[in-house]
């Protein structure tokens, strides 16, 4: 266990992770810690009150900054926008200085290549921040270089490290190492200045709850990590609370509940399809997407509270009549509820919340109801209305 | 009374001619925090290596294998409300299922402490 495996990448915090008590597994190419000595309930339950810390460098991380700028800021982010949105159904041209925005990359038939946050430089006009996932980023960054041409350059983050501080209490922790953070609203970035070094922080995650990502150099990986977890609210978190957590909160994940035969519209992400680019058509598989906007669709994403065993990743989704309507995409335990839950794809005749249907699990049915997600209600940070 | 073991990681109490079958306390690690238990129905008639029982954790689904061949006789029934007994306690309130073994010669098989802690080392 205290070796790497051979040809697995290793984060900056891999000496962190076993010295932790990290039971290390393979994930996106990369060695990293299924659970630590907690064990995945305690570890949910600990970030779901307190504040979870998360190593995500796995991640993709990366610029993209004009390579002309002209100095007006609105004209360059207009410009450097112009480059990305061919690519995604976001309504990139449209951020403020500073705001992050969840969106999708997709390919000609409305399928999503990937899922990914893009952000606006508060600082530098015409530069994006963009962070796109582990398995698919050499894909996607592919794709973002070749589409911005000669015009901007894409610079990769990810010899970094990417710390996800969740929970309640994560930034009010965070706040008291980097002082300033706890002004930041939800989904915005800003950089701040840390012992000499300089970190990208967004109030942002994957868990449904309150908390930041941290974008930090490699040298300084393992003092921001030590510094975090030196506060008692913090403790280190795996990947298997991590998909616990992003489970609960009913966000789709890629490679499971998203793939290149799905698109945003059956996936439930309606919202991640501006109005302009719905308006103006002008996206990657805009004809498939409209049709599906406009009432026509095969399958939609639902939640479902399954009871008995977790009815996991493939498992068959019937209607009562145990006709064969669909499939689950992920599914697993709800720590938070202490009953099985699961995300899957169904014709909309059978996505309404309330309507019963059965999954078959080890050939036993079981009965399963949809129902609205998050199955556990977000709980982001809103700042008040002035 | 002797306790077998399997390289699946599981344990037989023998008491008799019946076997109180479990997962070793290394297994319940190993799998980390079990959430659900599907039992086996009393009366089911297992060879040696069916699946007899199901332990899910957070994360996946594990197959518990029959150690030796019989019947069913009991379940343990505490199990569907506190499957978390199975790693508080593995090897006494934690046990899954009786078995009334019917050839006992393949006990003999199976491996006895020394060598079921030499396999975990």
């Amino acid at each position: 266990m205290s070796e790497p495996v051979e040809d697995l990448k290793t984060t900056p915090l891999y000496a962190k992770h076993v010295a932790a008590g990290g039971r290390m597994v393979p994930f996106g190419g990369y060695n990293l810690p299924v659970q630590y000595p907690t064990g995945i309930m305690g570890e949910h339950k600990w970030t779901r009150e307190h504040a979870g810390l998360f190593d995500v460098s796995h991640m993709g991380p990366s610029f993209l900054t004009l390579n002309n700028p002209s100095g007006d800021a609105d004209a360059d982010h207009a410009a450097v926008a112009a480059l990305v949105e061919p690519l995604v159904c976001g309504d990139i041209k449209g951020l403020k200085p500073g705001q992050v925005r969840y969106t999708l990359l997709l390919n000609e038939t409305g399928g999503a290549i990937d899922d990914l946050m893009v952000a606006r430089s508060p600082l530098f006009p015409g530069s994006l921040y963009i962070v796109v996932n582990a398995g698919t980023k050499d894909n996607d960054f592919d794709i973002i270089a070749k589409a911005a041409g000669d015009k901007a350059k894409l610079t990769r983050a990810d010899d970094g490290a990417l710390l996800a501080l969740q929970g309640p209490e994560a930034v009010a922790v965070l706040d008291t190492i980097v002082p300033g953070v706890a002004e930041l609203g939800f989904m915005t970035y800003a950089p701040f200045e840390w012992n000499g070094t300089k970190l990208i922080i967004a109030r942002s995650g994957y868990t449904g709850e309150d908390g930041c990502e941290i974008l930090c150099e490699a040298s300084m990986a393992e003092a921001m990590w030590d510094a975090l977890l030196a506060d008692e609210r913090v403790k280190p978190i795996g990947l298997g609370a991590r998909d616990s957590l992003r489970l609960e909160a009913g966000l789709p994940l890629y490679g499971h509940d998203l793939d290149e035969t799905v698109s945003p519209t059956e996936a439930g992400l309606n919202f991640a399809v501006a109005k302009r680019r719905r308006e103006s058509a002008d996206f990657p598989g805009a004809a498939r997407i409209l049709k599906e906007f406009g009432g026509e669709l095969s399958r939609v994403r639902v939640g479902l509270f399954v009871e008995g065993a977790p009815a996991r990743e493939g498992t068959e989704i019937l209607d009562a009549s145990g006709m064969v309507v669909g499939k689950v995409t992920s599914g697993g335990f709800a720590p938070s509820l202490a009953r099985a839950i699961a995300l899957g794809f169904v014709p909309p005749a059978h996505a309404a919340p309330g309507t019963q249907l059965q999954v078959s699990v080890r050939g036993r049915m079981q009965p399963a109801q949809v129902t609205a997600t998050p199955f556990v209600p977000h709980r982001y940070f809103r700042k008040a209305k002035s | 009374m002797t306790t077998k073991f399997t390289p699946d990681h599981e344990y037989i109490r023998v008491e008799g001619s019946t076997g109180i079958v479990g997962i070793t306390p290394y297994a319940q690690n190993a799998l980390g925090d079990i959430v659900f238990v599907e039992l086996p129905s009393v009366g089911k008639v297992l060879k040696k290596g069916d699946e007899a029982a199901v332990v899910e954790s957070v994360k996946a689904a594990s197959e518990i294998y029959a150690p030796v061949s019989g019947t069913v006789t009991e379940v343990n029934a505490e199990l569907s409300g506190n499957p978390g007994l199975i790693n508080s306690d593995p090897e006494a309130s934690g046990w899954i299922y009786k078995i009334a073994i019917s050839q006992a010669g393949e006990l003999d098989g199976l491996l006895d402490d020394a060598a079921y802690a030499d396999l975990t080392k």
